[in-house]
C-alpha cells in the first residue's frame, strides 16, 4: 500500500541511480540507522550486548569481506579464520607499539595489513580455480594460526601465548579493555559496520564490482571483453581482506578482549563466515547481514529454548545446532540458493503490488 | 652410517605409513568425485561417523540415549550385550549404506545439474549435519576402539633393523595392517571398477551421465553404489585411525589433511590418491624432522601439507595424475 514507485519523481541522475530508489526503503533505511544510533545505546545492557550486537556487527562485516570475495567474484575462500586473526594481531601490535595513536587509526590500518596478505595468499587464484583454490586458501588458515601461535614477537613474548587488548579510549571514553561500557563498545563497532556497508555497496555497484562480477561468471570471457583477471581478482582479495581484517580487530579488540589464536580464528571461523554468506544470500550486502544476524542468533534461541526452557545438557544443545545449521546449510542450497537476500527481494516484488496483485 | 641419516630413514618409513592413511580418506573422495562429480567434503566426518557407529554396536550402545534421557528423564545407556567385532562391522557397513540412501534421496537428488560450487558446499552442510548426528547418536567422548589389530611395535623390523644400522626402527604393527588393508582395498576397487559389470556401470556414468543414462544405467542405483563404497572405504580408514587415536572429533579433521593430498594426486586419479598420500606423509614427516624441529620451533605438520600442494599447483594445476583442465568460452 505504502510500498509504491509512484509520485516518486526522480529528476537528477543521482536520484535514478540511488541505492534505495523507493521511498519506503529509503525512510526505512533512515528510521533503521536512526534506532541503531540513537536509540539502541541506551536501552541496551552488557547480556545483550555480548551476545547478540557485538557478534552481529563484528561477523556482518566479516561476511560482508567474504561475500566480496566469493559471492562476487567467485573465489571461494576457506581462509577468512586466518585473515581475522592477521588482523587481531596486527592490530594487537600496533596498539602495544604506539599507545599514543587513536585506535580507530590502528583497526583501519589492521584492515590494510590484512589485505596485503590477503592479496598474497589469492596470488595463487590466477592459476587455480574453483575447488583448488578452495582447498589452497587452506593453506593461508593453518599456516597463519601456526605462525601466531609460534612465533613470539606476535604475541609479544607474552608467557600465554595470548594476547589481550590493553585498555584504549575514543574521546575519552574507554572502547577497548575491562572498563569498556557496553554501549560504547556497540557504537563503536557500528560506526565501523556502516561504513563497511556503505563502502561495499559503492564498490559492488560501481565499475570494480563489475569486474569482479564479470570475473565470477566467466573469467576467460571476461578477460577478452577486456577485464584485467590480474587487478580484478587481487582487487576483490584486497578488498575482501581489508573488511576481514576490520572485523578480526574488532573481535579481538573490542569483542573478546584476549584472544587464543587457535580457539578464536580456527577453521570452524572460516566455515561459519561461509555459512553466513551462503544462507544470508551469495552476492548481495543485505545478505551479509541476514546472514549474520541468523547464525549468531540461532544459537542464543536455541540455547535459550533448550536449555533454558526444556532443561537439556548444554552439550546436546550444541549437538542439536550443529544439525540444525547443517540441515539449512541443504534446505537452503536446495530451496533457495540465493538465501535469505533472495526471499527479501522476493517479498518486496510482491509488496509493490499488494494488496492488488492485478 | 651418520645417525642422523639412519633417523631420517626411520621417520622415511613412518611418513610412508601416515601416507598409506591418508591416501585411505583420499580414495573415498576420488570415488565419489569420479562418479558424480562431487567434491566431497563430508568424507572425513563419514568416517567418524562409522567410526562411532561401529564402537556403538560393538558396545551396545542404546543410540540417541542421551537425548531419551534428557527428554523422557529416563536413564537408558547399554543394551547390556556386546556385539562381536566382524558383526559390528557388517551391521555398521548396512547403517552405512542407509546412509548413503538418505544421502541421495534427500539431498543430492535434488540438486542435480547444479553448479559444483553448490554440491560442493552442499556437503559441507552434509559433514556439520552428520557431525551433530553422530555426536547425538553416540555421545561426544573420546571412545576407544579395538577391533583385535595388533598394535604396538614390530619386533621383527625392530630386530632386523638394529643387527643392520645397530638401531632398531620404531614401526608401529597397526600401521603396517593399515598398508597392507589399503594395498588390498585399493586392488579390490580397481578389480571392481574394471571387471565387475556394476564397475563399468561406475565408470560410465563417470564418462557421461546422459550417455550412460540412454544406455539404460540407473543414475539412482549408481550414486547410490558408489556413496556405499565410499562410506566402506571411510569405514575402514574409521577402524585405522579410530584404533590409533581414538574415536573423536578430531578423526573429521583428517578429511582436511586429505585435501591436499587429492590436489597433489589430482581429483579424478586413484593412483593419484596413494601416489599423493605418500609424497604427503613423508614429505611433512621429513620436513619436520630436518626444518620444523630444529629451526621452525615444530608442529609444521599443521600446515605443510596445504603449502606444497599449493606451491605445486601453482605448476601444475590439475595435479599429477589428473584430467588437464580444458576450458573452453
Amino acid at each position: 500500500m505504502f510500498y509504491r514507485e509512484a509520485g516518486d519523481f526522480k529528476t537528477s541522475y543521482t536520484d535514478d541511480s540511488q541505492t534505495f530508489p523507493i521511498k519506503f526503503d529509503r525512510y526505512r533505511y533512515y528510521v533503521v540507522l536512526v534506532v541503531a544510533f540513537a536509540v539502541v545505546p541506551f536501552v541496551i545492557n552488557d547480556y545483550w550486548v555480548n551476545a547478540v550486537f557485538l557478534p552481529f556487527l563484528i561477523y556482518a562485516i566479516a561476511a560482508i569481506g567474504l561475500n566480496i570475495l566469493v559471492g562476487y567474484c567467485g573465489q571461494v575462500s576457506l581462509g577468512t579464520g586466518g585473515f581475522m586473526a592477521v588482523g587481531a594481531y596486527a592490530v594487537y601490535k600496533l596498539m602495544t607499539s604506539f599507545p599514543e595513536v587513536s585506535i580507530f587509526f590502528h583497526i583501519i590500518l589492521a584492515g590494510g595489513i590484512t589485505a596485503g596478505v590477503c592479496v598474497l595468499f589469492g596470488l595463487p587464484s590466477l592459476r587455480i580455480k574453483g575447488f583448488y583454490l578452495a582447498v589452497a586458501t587452506l593453506a593461508a588458515q593453518f599456516f597463519l594460526v601456526w605462525l601466531f601461535n609460534r612465533v613470539p614477537w606476535f604475541y609479544n613474548y607474552s608467557a600465554s601465548g595470548q594476547i589481550s587488548a590493553p585498555e584504549r579510549t575514543v574521546f575519552g571514553v574507554p572502547v577497548t579493555g575491562a572498563e569498556t561500557a557496553p554501549w560504547a563498545a556497540y557504537l563503536f563497532c557500528l560506526v565501523f559496520v556502516v561504513a563497511s556497508a556503505i563502502i561495499a555497496r559503492n564498490l559492488t555497484r560501481g565499475m570494480a564490482g563489475r569486474k569482479w562480477m564479470a570475473i565470477r561468471d566467466m573469467d576467460i570471457a571476461a578477460e577478452i571483453i577486456g577485464v584485467n583477471p590480474l587487478k580484478a581478482k587481487l582487487s576483490a582479495f584486497a578488498v575482501s581482506g581489508f573488511f576481514v581484517g576490520l572485523s578480526g580487530a574488532l573481535f579481538f579488540a573490542v569483542y573478546l578482549g584476549a584472544v587464543e589464536v587457535g580457539e578464536a580464528f580456527g577453521i570452524n571461523k572460516s566455515f561459519l563466515v561461509l555459512f553466513m554468506v551462503i544462507i544470508g544470500g551469495l552476492g548481495s550486502i543485505f545478505g551479509s547481514f541476514a546472514g549474520a544476524a541468523f547464525l549468531v542468533l540461532l544459537p542464543v534461541l536455541l540455547k535459550n529454548t533448550l536449555v533454558g526452557g526444556l532443561g537439556w545438557p548444554t552439550d546436546l544443545a550444541a549437538h542439536l545446532e550443529f544439525m540444525i545449521v547443517g540441515g539449512l546449510i541443504i534446505v537452503f542450497l536446495i530451496a533457495e540458493p540465493h538465501g535469505l537476500a533472495q526471499l527479501w527481494r522476493v517479498a518486496k516484488e510482491k509488496l509493490r503490488l499488494w494488496p492488488f496483485p492485478h | 652410517m651418520p645417525e642422523q641419516f639412519i633417523w631420517g630413514m626411520e621417520v622415511f618409513l613412518n611418513g610412508l605409513m601416515a601416507g598409506v592413511l591418508y591416501a585411505l580418506v583420499a580414495l573415498g573422495f576420488v570415488l565419489i568425485f569420479k562418479a558424480s562429480g562431487i567434491f566431497n567434503f563430508a568424507q572425513g566426518v563419514l568416517a567418524l561417523f562409522a567410526a562411532l557407529t561401529l564402537v556403538g554396536i560393538m558396545e551396545g550402545q542404546v543410540p540417541f540415549s542421551h537425548l531419551i534421557n534428557a527428554v523422557f528423564g529416563t536413564d537408558v545407556h547399554h543394551f547390556g550385550w556386546t556385539v562381536p567385532a566382524l558383526a559390528a562391522i557388517l551391521l555398521t557397513m548396512l547403517v552405512m549404506v542407509a546412509l548413503a540412501w538418505a544421502v541421495n534421496q534427500f539431498i543430492f537428488r535434488h540438486l542435480v545439474g547444479q553448479e559444483p560450487i553448490i554440491l560442493f558446499m552442499a556437503t559441507i552442510g552434509l559433514a556439520y549435519f552428520l557431525e551433530g548426528f553422530g555426536d547425538m547418536m553416540w555421545g561426544s567422548d573420546i571412545k576407544k576402539l579395538d577391533v583385535g589389530l595388533p598394535q604396538g611395535i614390530n619386533s621383527v623390523i625392530d630386530e632386523v633393523t638394529y643387527n643392520i644400522f645397530g638401531y632398531g626402527f620404531f614401526i608401529d604393527n597397526l600401521d603396517l595392517w593399515a598398508t597392507l588393508v589399503a594395498a588390498l582395498l585399493v586392488i579390490a576397487l580397481v578389480l571392481f571398477a574394471q571387471f565387475s559389470k556394476h564397475g563399468r556401470a561406475m565408470r560410465a556414468v563417470a564418462d557421461d551421465h546422459q550417455a550412460a543414462l540412454s544406455v539404460g544405467i540407473s543414475l539412482k542405483f549408481i550414486w547410490v553404489m558408489v556413496w556405499s563404497l565410499a562410506g566402506f572405504v571411510a569405514l575402514v580408514a574409521g577402524i585405522m585411525w579410530g584404533t590409533k587415536s581414538g574415536v573423536q572429533f578430531s578423526l573429521s579433521l583428517i578429511a582436511l589433511k586429505a585435501l591436499p593430498v587429492l590436489m597433489l594426486g589430482g581429483f579424478t586419479s586413484i593412483p593419484g590418491a596413494i601416489v599423493g598420500g605418500l609424497i604427503i606423509g613423508v614429505g611433512e614427516k621429513l620436513f619436520e624432522f630436518i626444518i620444523g624441529a630444529p629451526y621452525l620451533g615444530g608442529a609444521t605438520e599443521i600446515w605443510f601439507a596445504y603449502v606444497l600442494a599449493l606451491v605445486f599447483l601453482v605448476f601444475r594445476p590439475q595435479g599429477l595424475f589428473g584430467e588437464k583442465i580444458i576450458e573452453r568460452v
